[in-house]
């Protein structure tokens, strides 16, 4: 029959995983050049030109809510209804709902953006929209939760697979998080402009308790129950330990919301509070590593991959980063180490080593695994995969050291004393001595952006390429049963 | 009894999956947050710090319009050097109106909680204007609108109004008014009454003249008013140097 020519087209929903794989990439093409753009305003203030629409104070949240949102939640509703409905053996609950979480995903996004550079935003990192975008996107949310939940309950076998745990948790703790760091009062019902619920300290803690967990369940229990399912597809081989897998996503789930206070150290947070996070951070070391470990053992007697499959070693760096940021996190949320690092581009620096190393890098890899089966063809070129892989690594390396190095400057600069006990420097003096490490952050950028272009390009010629070849597959199909 | 306790009931339950984790993430929120509303000592008693007027909240708007945030704190560290540069840390007490907290976390530009008096307002609309003609190394962005734009103040009080609701003292009653005279005193107070919201806000800034052009009221006006009260309202002269040390 000329259906199963298409994989899978009756038994699974592949036209929505389709939708967000590609807007995936389309938003991390736009939120990465946003990046580049405004790192540049760093290092050559005149970018700004004197635009409100594109200067720095509006621009940053449209470049971390297209990655964050757009290019990592295109990402993770992709990969997370493939995989659920893979493992699952069974087709989405609802067409008509999945495609509902795709277009509304879509509008909550664009509509963010553009509020933004209109100068709407509730100035509370990584939850700058305003109030009618945040109902939006606790109607996609639900919807969201709906139809994984319910293919989960439609599942052809018992058990339900580590993967869709971790989803799960990453769709739940958003909910909640998302729910209670939005409390805010409109200052009229035809009115963008609102007030947060909370004030003050309670606000503070309030915001980075969704802060840090935005982080711990956006960008890593979700991309983590990514890589519970491409990482030991790729490989060829099972998952390396079960009972890690089972240890370590209970403990991350219950360790990460306690965390977020260490954003706080030293501010007038009650010390009690904030020792309490940085207590937990210390602890989320283990849980973290659990699941670095159970990923990069999956590869256990097949090392060989790494040097024949550009693909495995995206998976393989981004599981190094990952630990490597996940040791940085915990050390960063010591105070002794936070008085220094607090307030500087070392932090930033810690954000980009997960965001690009661990959260993009899996990304990356799971995409190129996963695209070229929804089209039903091979990657158009590898020799760009190969390209992007470096490209990207060179950039996050850049990136890293550039503020690695201007993050600890100008913590030692701020508090260095002259032998008469003044201040050794003047706050301008700090800013004066960033610029070339705000320079080379990005050209860091613009590598990794170049790689991104680059994948953008392969992923359109794997689509061209697919088409073509079920068209002329159909054409053959269609002349034998005239012949016949 | 023979219970025999096996990690695939979990797996095999999608609904008791559910509400496990969701118990699991729930529990640190709970405890970290909630005893913040509770605990008395979470806020300092201390003399001074009352909302802002109604020019100084249009100013507070337009610096989270701005994003200003994200490159400048508003919280100081109890550290020497932060003592030297910027003065007393930060008390919870001292943000204890501001919805949204404005606290940052990145600075990229110079910390600002106590910024209010330690430039003339000259100096601030045009280092706002302009950042470089007056600071050579800044890499500030230019915001040479703030004063072409005239300041709307046609819904302050509306914005008073929802502020009042989540918790800001703000009088609409007489009775409320009161309160806000024994409280602040009787010219604080009246600022406070959103009838008079927008009239206060008027004389405010007509009697400031912050932009040092008195042919109207710009956003400049309003964004320089607020920087200028800023840290302003807590005298630290009256305490001793440990007197919070205690609350942290």
């Amino acid at each position: 029959m000329a259906v199963t020519t298409y994989s899978g087209a009756e038994q699974y929903n592949f036209e929505v995983v389709k939708k967000f794989a590609i807007m995936s990439i389309v938003w991390a093409v736009i939120g990465m050049f946003v990046g580049v753009y405004i790192a540049s305003e760093l290092a050559w203030p005149f970018l700004n030109f004197d635009s409100p629409y594109i200067s720095f104070g509006r621009f940053r949240p449209v470049h971390t809510t297209s990655v964050i949102f757009g290019f990592g939640g295109s990402a993770l509703f992709a990969t997370s209804y493939y995989v659920v409905q893979r493992t699952c053996q069974t087709r989405l609950i609802s067409d008509g709902l999945a495609s509902f979480t795709f277009w509304g995903w879509m509008a909550a996004i664009a509509l963010a953006d553009f509020s933004y550079m209109l100068g709407y935003t509730q100035s509370r990192e990584y939850a700058e929209m305003e109030w009618p975008i945040d109902i939006l996107i606790e109607v996609v949310w639900v919807a969201y939760l709906t139809v994984f939940v319910g293919t989960i309950m439609r599942r052809k076998q018992p058990h339900i697979y580590v993967a869709n745990w971790f989803y799960l948790a990453f769709i739940l703790a958003t909910a909640l998080l998302h729910t209670f760091n939005n409390l805010a009062m409109p200052i009229d019902l035809f009115s963008m402009k609102s007030y947060s619920l909370f004030s003050g300290v309670q606000d503070a803690m309030t915001q980075w308790w969704y802060g840090h967990n935005a982080v711990g369940f956006f960008l890593t229990a979700a991309f983590l129950g990514m890589m519970y399912y491409f990482v030991p597809k790729q490989a060829g081989r099972p998952i390396y330990s079960y009972r890690l897998s089972i240890v370590h996503f209970w403990a991350l789930g219950f360790m990460y919301m306690w965390v977020g206070a260490h954003h706080l150290h030293w501010t007038a947070l009650p010390d009690w509070t904030s020792s309490l996070a940085a207590a937990f951070s210390i602890l989320l070391l283990m849980p973290s590593w659990g699941g670095m470990i159970n990923g990069i053992m999956t590869l256990s007697g097949a090392w060989d991959k790494l040097r024949t499959d550009p693909i495995m070693r995206f998976m393989i760096v981004a599981l190094s980063f990952y630990g490597m940021s996940t040791f940085e996190g915990p050390m960063m949320s010591l105070k002794e180490v936070n008085a220094l690092s607090h307030y500087t581009d070392w932090t930033v620096g810690h954000v980009h080593s997960g965001a690009l190393g661990w959260v993009a890098m899996i990304t990356f890899g799971s995409l190129y695994h996963m695209m070229p089966k929804l089209w039903d063809t091979k990657m158009y070129s590898r020799k760009l995969i190969e390209w992007h892989f470096w490209l990207a690594t060179i950039g996050i390396v850049l990136y890293i050291v550039a503020m690695w190095i201007s993050g600890i400057t100008q913590g030692l600069m701020w508090r260095a004393f002259d032998e008469f006990g003044n201040l050794q420097y003047s706050f301008v003096e700090s800013v004066a001595a960033m610029h070339p490490f705000y320079a080379m952050r990005a050209i860091g950028g613009m590598f990794f952006l170049t790689g991104m272009v680059m994948m953008a390009f392969n992923v359109f010629m794997t689509i061209r390429q697919g088409k073509r070849e079920s068209a002329a597959l159909e054409a053959k199909l269609a002349a034998k049963l005239a012949h016949a | 009894m023979n219970f025999n306790f096996k990690h695939e009931w979990i797996e095999t339950n999608i609904g008791l999956l559910a509400v496990l984790t969701m118990l699991a993430i729930s529990v640190g929120g709970l405890v970290e947050i909630t005893p913040l509303f509770f605990i008395d000592k979470t806020i300092e008693k201390v003399d001074g710090v009352r909302p802002y007027t109604p020019l100084e909240q249009r100013g507070r708007d337009i610096y989270q319009r701005e994003g200003c945030y994200l490159c400048h704190s508003q919280m100081i560290r109890p550290f020497r050097d932060e003592k030297l540069r910027y003065g007393h840390y930060s008390l919870a007490a001292e943000s204890q109106y501001d919805h949204p907290f404005q606290w940052g976390s990145k600075r990229t530009g110079p910390d600002l909680a106590r910024v209010g008096g330690k430039y003339s307002n000259e100096w601030h609309v045009q280092h706002l204007t302009a950042p470089r003609s007056m600071v050579p190394e800044s890499v500030m962005p230019n915001y040479p609108w703030l004063k072409a734009t005239p300041l709307d103040t046609s819904d302050i009080a509306e914005r008073m109004k929802a502020l009042r609701k989540v918790g800001v003292p703000y009088s609409l009653t007489d009775t409320e008014y009161k309160a806000n005279v024994a409280k602040f005193g009787e010219t604080v107070a009246k600022q406070l009454h959103i009838p008079n919201a927008q009239q206060s806000l008027i004389e405010q800034a007509n009697f400031g003249n912050y932009d040092g052009d008195r042919s109207g009221i710009s956003e400049m006006d309003a964004l320089v008013a607020y920087l200028q009260v800023l840290g302003t309202m807590v005298d630290f002269g009256k305490y001793k140097d440990d007197a919070f040390v205690n609350d942290r």
